[in-house]
């Protein structure tokens, strides 16, 4: 699903945001990305999402090769890929059912159809009865849970989480990713990035560690 | 595909509108900055419109001065009136003899004594043609010229119609004054809406960004910006209607009084229907144009990061 070989970001001004970073992700896998702040968890996220474009080295995402990929098809490559953020990233000038519905809108998918997938994405994420709710009366752990629905709303194959229980409590951040292990076991691929060790340390998955842009572990154990 | 195609873009284009219409003070004041923009010019094409139907009945006017040759006499004269008076071009034909010519110089020009020193009539006798308003433009006048030239009694044939050739080379300096005057008020329009969108990106960045996020192509995102700026152009080119509808009826009433005072029946009336056309046409173009314009230069600056 996701397969980096020898990839380096530098960014303008010299800064390296990742240097030489090589795995590959299986589909319907489920991986944690980790690593102090700074160490370019949010930098491979961004390269698998297309907000960044590697430096150096080759990124491929589904059987297509990043590296290559003209601007004017990021568009539909984002589509496959459904992007969860630690502040929501909600629109609060809609509804909540509105905010869902935008990925299947962006499509160009038909009425009917976006009405269906968005209460079914709604009902998995527990959240129906707020569908015509804004999303600022809604606490951060259901704003949260409208940002995922959001993101798997068009099931992608692929869905990245970059600190997704970053603003929310113990029991919340629990809930969320109960929510991830629901997804994961219909096949969707998660990479998710957070520095939450007691919480992935309890989910017995494949853990990524960055340090300082390198890839410094990967594997079951979390070692700092 | 197609159905959803159109289904969309009548769904961004409500949506546009409902977001103007949500905010209707701010939505008035750039659409009336552009309606007076597009009033100006309009009202002075509209002006010029009857400018040009009341000196259309002038060309009518213009008659052709034909001076007998001196020896023609009194008789000869008058056959050569009847005679020209069937012809099918001809309104009508006014016979001045040299007698009522001498005796109107006379009246007029104050020179009367100097006219009794004089042994002989100097004045030549004149028929004053008319042609009908069918043949009075430019060709036939002038064909109907060389035919009364051709005429052995005829020694001078003038047509008196300089003034009114005058009056329309003004005319038409005038039109291309309001054609210079709507191109640079058409780009002030263009402004005004590239401005406008401008903020407006502004204002939406965020949503912007998110629907970049979630795979939204860039025509996606410019389609409701362009929508924005055809309603913007659209409202303007209507508030132009109005005013300048407004202003022909606030001014109807004194220039029928004044037309009066000519012994004319001339009003003014209401912008014609091509015009309107052509006006709300332009005006929604030139919308979708200037927000196209600022679109593509501040879109592309929006990036997730």
């Amino acid at each position: 699903m996701i397969n980096f070989d020898n990839v380096s970001k530098r960014y303008p001004g010299g800064h390296d945001g990742l240097t030489n970073v090589s795995f590959r992700i299986e589909p319907a896998e489920m991986v944690f990305l980790t690593g102090h702040s700074g160490a370019g968890k949010s930098t491979l996220l961004k390269l698998i999402g297309l907000l960044e474009r590697a430096t150096r080295g080759q990124v491929v995402v589904g059987g297509r090769n990043l590296t290559q990929l003209p601007n004017r098809k990021i568009p539909y490559h984002r589509r496959e890929v459904g992007m969860i953020f630690q502040d929501y990233r909600l629109l609060h000038d809609r509804t909540v059912f509105d905010n869902i519905a935008l990925p299947l809108v962006v499509s160009g998918m038909g009425h009917k159809e976006v009405g269906r997938r968005v209460r079914a994405a709604l009902d998995k994420v527990g959240l129906l009865s707020k569908e015509k709710a804004s999303p600022i009366t809604l606490s951060g752990g259901e704003q949260q849970r409208v940002g995922i629905a959001r993101a798997v709303v068009s099931k992608p194959p692929l869905v990245l989480a970059d600190e997704p229980t970053g603003n929310l409590d113990p029991a919340l951040s629990e809930e969320i990713m109960t929510l991830f292990e629901s997804f994961n076991q219909v096949g969707v691929t998660l990479l998710i990035a957070t520095h939450d060790i007691e919480l992935i340390s309890r989910m017995n998955k494949r853990i990524l560690t960055l340090d300082q842009g390198q890839l410094s572990h990967d594997g079951l154990k979390q070692v700092w | 595909m197609l159905k959803i195609w159109v289904l969309r873009h009548l769904q961004v284009s409500l949506a546009s509108l409902g977001r103007l219409v949500r905010l209707p003070l701010s939505t008035l004041m750039t659409s009336a900055v552009i309606g007076i923009a597009l009033s100006l010019p309009t009202g002075m094409h509209v002006a010029l419109g009857h400018l040009q139907a009341i000196s259309g009945g002038w060309d009518g006017a213009a008659t052709i001065s034909l001076f007998l040759k001196q020896d023609v006499q009194a008789k000869a004269a008058k056959q050569l009136v009847q005679k020209l008076a069937t012809k099918p071009n001809i309104a009508t034909v006014e016979f001045i003899s040299r007698e009522a010519a001498l005796e109107e110089f006379r009246q007029l020009s104050g020179f009367g004594e100097a006219l009794d020193a004089l042994n002989s009539n100097p004045l030549p006798a004149l028929l004053v043609i008319k042609p009908t308003s069918e043949q009075s433009d430019p060709i036939s006048t002038q064909q109907l010229i060389k035919e009364l030239e051709q005429l052995s009694e005829a020694d001078l044939v003038q047509l008196d119609m300089q003034w009114v050739r005058r009056f329309h080379a003004l005319t038409e300096i005038a039109q291309r004054g309001v054609f210079v005057l709507a191109s640079l008020l058409g780009l002030a329009v263009l402004l005004i809406i590239g401005n406008t969108i401008r903020l407006e990106i502004q204002n939406r960045h965020a949503e912007i960004e998110i629907s970049k996020l979630i795979g939204a192509t860039n025509a996606f995102i410019r389609r409701p910006f362009l929508y924005t700026g055809f309603w913007y152009g659209l409202f303007g080119g209507i508030i132009a209607c109005l005013m300048v509808n407004l202003s022909i009826l606030t001014l109807d009433d004194s220039v029928g009084q004044l037309a009066s005072l000519y012994h004319s029946s001339f009003s003014l009336s209401l912008i014609d229907t091509t015009t309107v056309f052509a006006l709300l046409t332009g005006s929604s173009l030139l919308g979708l144009i200037g927000s196209w314009i600022s679109v593509g230069r501040h879109l592309s600056a929006i990036e997730p990061s």
